[in-house]
């Protein structure tokens, strides 16, 4: 689950990880009462997206006065933000950062992350700040230093001197770095991050070491430890199709393409995407519907795959498994006519039964068009959505 | 032979009385496969079904029945303490169903099975089977014919797909693993790959990955060095959007890395028969072997 920058903050400011002091605003009125709470200036205004880049796209601004954090909070909210993380439709703004300005002397980066080939959480430093660290990664990787978290002894202190050391850090500046870092990472372990990423994290000129950026993401799987993080999802934020298939427990990720396709199983639903595109047509989602199938999941799924305007044909696959396919056939005559459509269904179930499930299906009203296997599958559809052209 | 599971396989079910651990212990017993034991915390001294006897505590179980197998069917919340009960327990090999177990507890009982002598596959996966001899998992046995060709996946109904598109070209397999879906798998691909290079009894394998991490790359680096059998694979996710999780937790596409297309190219470096299609795993597998004839 993502967060904005504003709520990751907040999970820091709980750790003792020094941020800048702001606050949210969802109204012009509140953007001028968190700035005039803050009794300095300028004050930066940051436009509160789930996506980079925000500054070059004209989302973060500075503010001399009550009078121009008006007009800027006026101007940002409601506006639709274009980055290179948005695409070309952009994200509409909705509510803003407003906070201190820092005066910066470095601009660093601190990141941590899981590394999958080692099975450890693994904490990331470099000097070069406030640019892509994938970009630093393949242009500079000895800019990068890391430490492999040890999953039983924990973050050492060793590894937070050696971090801030490579960072540059001396003096004050270095005691407060080791304790960011630290601070950092106990966060990271205790909210059940997937990602906590200060970028730019800054060294401001009179030795603070703050993050003026803080992107935190964290594992799905383990919201249920944390109610109160789960009350973060911004689900404005997120394609309202997918909310509505979350809610089924339904794994749907929208896609550009044509062929509305609803699979049992995550790496089928893959597969049965790439075979489409194989036979020369276009994916319009990717969506697992679960390994059972149910009349009520392939029903939800349906409708969620029919929310979108582009899909010209739906290919079901089920690989029925322990599942008989008369009773998910069933389940798909008795969902689909109760979600009332035009377009061509082409299903193809595997498993017990297939032969019976063919029948019930070629000899319903509703018109299926029945395949034999994946690539028989992928034919039909792609050919149906031609068909209609 | 075969590997980790065979006729010998004792299993314990933990989380038995549960409904998804009863239906599939159900599905496992008409299978053949031996189970001997359930562990429900609070139902020891009872009896599922008047079949199996459940006790408190894995310890428990092992010691009265000899389990040396368990397949873990409880909740996510409590999936990590039931696998290193297991492992303190001291079985040897423990297949992990429940999917959505939090990655600070994969770290966790990761980190204990490599000190342990336990060997691990899952979480979130379809389970082992041995055709013919044993099904500690989800599978649909009847897709499944005992024979030759080694299957090791991250994902379930397409591993059926494939294991079917075998079957049906009459290739049997010696042993199908599905390693799961998760960022961390108790084995990793390599892991498993090691156990079918010393398996007498397989002569072949299918690997079928997905976007997400670098099992892939690793496993073509190691098949390249050590492995002499064929190898035949498909990748999952070429049309996948980088930074979307595709329903695994594993299938994402972070930092530009971890992409179809990178783990194909290193497949095929390592002289590895890469189906196009996922309709052509097992035709792809059959003309190999024809090859090598």
């Amino acid at each position: 689950m993502k967060i904005h920058e504003h709520q990751g903050k907040e999970v820091l400011r709980r750790f003792d990880v020094a941020v800048p002091r702001g606050g949210v605003a969802f109204s012009v009125d509140e953007a001028v009462k968190v700035a005039l709470s803050l009794g300095t200036w300028p004050v930066v205004v940051k436009a509160q997206i789930h996506a980079g880049g925000r500054g070059k796209g004209g989302g973060i601004k500075l503010a001399n006065s009550e009078a121009e954090v008006r007009e800027l909070a006026g101007k940002m909210l409601g506006m639709n933000l274009v980055t290179h993380q948005t695409g070309p439709q952009g994200k509409m703004v909705q509510r803003l950062l407003v906070e201190e300005r820092m005066a910066i002397a470095r601009e660093l980066y601190a990141g941590i992350v899981l590394d999958r080939a080692t099975f450890r959480n693994t904490f990331m430093v470099s000097t070069e700040g406030g640019v892509e660290i994938e970009k630093v990664a393949a242009e500079t990787p000895e800019k990068i230093v890391k430490a492999a978290i040890d999953p039983v002894a924990g973050f050492q202190p060793f590894q937070a001197r050696k971090l801030a050391f490579a960072l540059g850090l001396s003096g004050d500046a270095f005691k407060a770095g080791v304790k960011f870092l630290t601070g950092l990472y106990r966060a990271y372990e205790a909210v059940d991050a997937s990602l906590a990423e200060i970028n730019p994290l800054v060294v401001t000129k009179d030795g603070k070491v703050v993050a003026l950026d803080a992107k935190i993401n964290f594992d799905d799987n383990a919201l249920f430890r944390h109610p109160d993080l789960g009350e973060m999802r911004d689900l404005s934020e997120e394609e309202p199709a997918e909310v509505e298939a979350s809610k089924y427990d339904l794994n749907y990720v929208k896609l550009n393409g044509n062929v509305g396709c609803m699979v049992n199983g995550a790496g089928l639903a893959m597969a049965t995407m790439d075979i489409i595109k194989l036979h020369g047509g276009e994916p319009a989602n990717f969506l697992d519907v679960g390994g059972g199938a149910s009349a009520e999941t392939v029903e939800n799924g349906f409708r969620i795959v029919l929310q979108d305007p582009n899909v010209r044909a739906i290919l079901i696959n089920i690989f029925g498994g322990i599942v008989r396919c008369d009773r998910v056939a069933s389940g798909v005559i008795e969902a689909i006519s109760k979600v009332k459509s035009n377009l061509p269904v082409v299903v193809r179930l595997e498993g017990t039964n297939a032969d019976v499930a063919a029948k019930m299906l070629e000899e319903s009203p509703l018109k299926f068009i029945v395949a034999h296997d994946l690539a028989d599958a992928a034919k039909k559809a792609v050919a149906a959505v031609g068909a209609r052209k | 032979m075969s590997i980790l599971v065979n006729s010998e396989t004792r299993l314990l079910v933990q989380g038995i009385t549960g409904g998804e651990g009863t239906f599939h212990t159900e599905q496992m017993i008409e299978y053949g496969t031996k189970v001997v034991a359930g562990v429900t915390p609070g139902k020891g001294g009872t009896k599922w079904q008047d079949k199996v006897p459940v006790f408190n505590t894995v310890e428990q179980a092992v010691r009265e029945t000899g389990a040396n197998t368990t397949v873990i069917f409880v909740p996510p919340a409590f999936a990590a303490d039931a696998i290193l009960e297991a492992i303190d327990a001291g079985i040897a090999v423990i297949v992990t169903v429940t999917e959505g177990i939090p990655v600070k507890d994969t770290i966790v009982v990761k980190e204990a099975l490599n000190r342990s002598g336990s060997r691990m596959v899952g979480g979130n996966c379809p389970g082992v089977i041995t055709p013919g001899q044993a099904k500690v998992g989800i599978m649909p046995g009847f897709i499944h014919q005992p024979g030759r060709c080694g299957v090791i996946s991250r994902s379930g109904t397409l591993t059926y797909e494939a294991v079917k598109q075998l079957s049906d070209r009459g290739i049997g397999q010696s042993t199908c693993i599905g390693i799961g879906g998760d960022a961390i798998n108790g084995s990793t691909f390599v892991d498993i790959l090691k156990l079918f290079n010393a398996d007498p009894d397989t002569d072949s394998v299918v690997l079928i990955g997905e976007i997400g991490g670098t099992a892939e790359e690793a496993s073509a680096d190691y098949i390249k060095a050590n492995f002499a059998k064929p190898v035949v694979a498909f990748i999952a996710g070429r049309t996948a959007p980088p930074g979307r999780r595709m329903g695994h937790a594993g299938a994402i596409i972070a930092g530009g890395k971890g992409t179809a297309a990178e783990k194909i190219a290193a497949l095929k470096t390592a002289g590895i028969h890469v189906a196009d299609s996922p309709a052509d795993i097992g035709a792809t597998l059959e003309q190999v072997l024809k090859k090598g004839k």
